[in-house]
């Protein structure tokens, strides 16, 4: 499956959808890497509001997609994580730390945008 | 001789026994009889339930006024039922009138003491008119009392379960009650956490705490624990992963209210206090919270 990756300006955002398998989460690192070196993208959104539930691949794997994207000077944003699965990921210990996080693609999009106002 | 004397005997006893079975007799015939007599009866009778309820002292909680209207319900749903010999139409009168009568304070015994004390006066008036024909009596009591029986457990079991309902409803909202979630601007939450903090309330106060994250739009949550009754690892575990699941929805959580006891239990427990964003009091940490929402707060003038 996919995951559609749609270019807002100077970022990207990935939608992932409900069920994503090993592979296609590997596909997406690779993927979403490719982009943000063919479009420069200064931050990356990954919209996670369709996942109703997320394991410590997914977890791992999102950790590592952040940072990769920091190592090209590009900044991550996971948005949409519903309450449910926030509360099922910090019992688990998935905490997704070090990566910014932010209520919905809005607020995503006005993070990165604040941030970006500062550093320029 | 005396063995067919005996034997003519039988068989005349038992033709007798066979003829008193009348066709108009059969228990569904009977059933129509029993009906017949409690509605041509029904005002006498109702007035006499009425005058044992008050004599029993029972349904104290209501008017005289109140207790004729609804006997006359109770007694019309009752012969309506043994007539019919379906009772979803009595369920659904007993769940209708426990809803109307609970908030009166009427209890459990009470309901089912009213019905019994029915049961016992349309008994009684059976008795009475069947009192010269036995045999016929105890064929009417043998189609009204597992009907009659039958009527008292559903209307008992009726108030019982809206009683349930009631207590569950009641239950729900004091657990929600209890771990209030209060937006006090915009985008700024407050849980002020008070009482002690079972798995069961930690859960509900993180789930809570999380949908007001979610509805408010929250970006700063300020978590006070003035009012916590004890700290120990499980609920430093249960705090710290609340936290973790608010960062997690974009909000920044604040804890305020940490006395120096609880402070040093958290660092002797080894809680990583680093993660967490502390301030001594819940003035401290709103004025902190509205600082990182970019609110400034200035006074116009000296407070009156």
């Amino acid at each position: 499956m996919e995951v559609p990756i749609l270019k807002q300006g100077e970022f990207l955002i990935a939608t992932f959808q409900a069920a994503l398998s090993d592979a296609d989460l590997e596909n997406l690192r690779r993927g979403l890497l490719q982009q943000v070196v063919r479009f420069r993208s200064r931050g990356v959104i990954v919209d996670v509001t369709a996942m109703d539930v997320m394991d410590s691949f997914a977890s791992r794997t999102l950790r590592e997609i952040a940072h990769m994207i920091r190592l090209r000077g590009a900044e991550t944003v996971i948005v949409g994580v519903q309450p449910e699965v926030a509360f099922a990921m910090v019992q688990l210990g998935l905490t997704l730390e070090g990566v910014a996080t932010a209520l919905d693609l809005e607020e995503g999009l006005a993070y990165l945008i604040e941030k970006f106002k500062n550093m320029d | 001789m005396p063995k067919r004397d005996g034997s003519a005997k039988d068989s005349g006893t038992r033709n007798n026994q066979a003829a008193e079975l009348a066709p108009n007799e059969a228990p569904s015939e009977l059933l129509r009889e029993l009906v017949a007599h409690l509605r041509q009866n029904r005002t006498q009778l109702r007035e006499e339930w009425v005058v044992r309820i008050t004599e029993t002292r029972l349904l104290t909680a209501m008017t005289k006024e109140e207790i004729f209207a609804e006997a006359t319900s109770v007694y019309d749903s009752y012969v309506e039922a043994l007539e019919t010999e379906t009772f979803e139409a009595l369920q659904a009168y007993a769940r209708n009138l426990s809803e109307r009568i609970i908030p009166r304070g009427v209890e459990t015994h009470e309901v089912v003491g009213i019905v019994l004390l029915l049961r016992d006066v349309l008994a009684r008036s059976l008795f009475a008119k069947y009192q010269a024909d036995f045999k016929k009596l105890n064929r009417i009591l043998d189609a009204y009392e597992p009907a009659a029986n039958r009527i008292a457990n559903t209307v008992a079991v009726g108030f019982v379960q809206e009683r349930e309902r009631v207590i569950r409803q009641q239950q729900e909202a004091i657990r929600e009650l209890s771990t209030p979630v209060l937006q006090v601007r915009e985008r700024l939450l407050i849980l002020p956490i008070i009482g002690v903090i079972d798995p069961q309330r930690a859960r509900q106060l993180t789930e809570q705490l999380l949908r007001g994250i979610r509805t408010n739009r929250a970006k700063v949550v300020v978590i006070d624990i003035t009012g916590v009754a004890a700290m120990d690892v499980t609920v430093a575990n249960h705090l710290v992963q609340t936290v973790e699941a608010s960062r997690l929805l974009g909000a920044t959580s604040i804890v305020t209210g940490l006395s120096p006891e609880i402070a040093q239990t958290l660092v002797t427990i080894g809680v990583d206090l680093g993660k967490m964003n502390t301030v001594g009091d819940l003035q401290g940490g709103i004025e902190q919270a509205e600082r990182l929402l970019g609110y400034k707060v200035t006074a116009l003038a000296e407070p009156r």
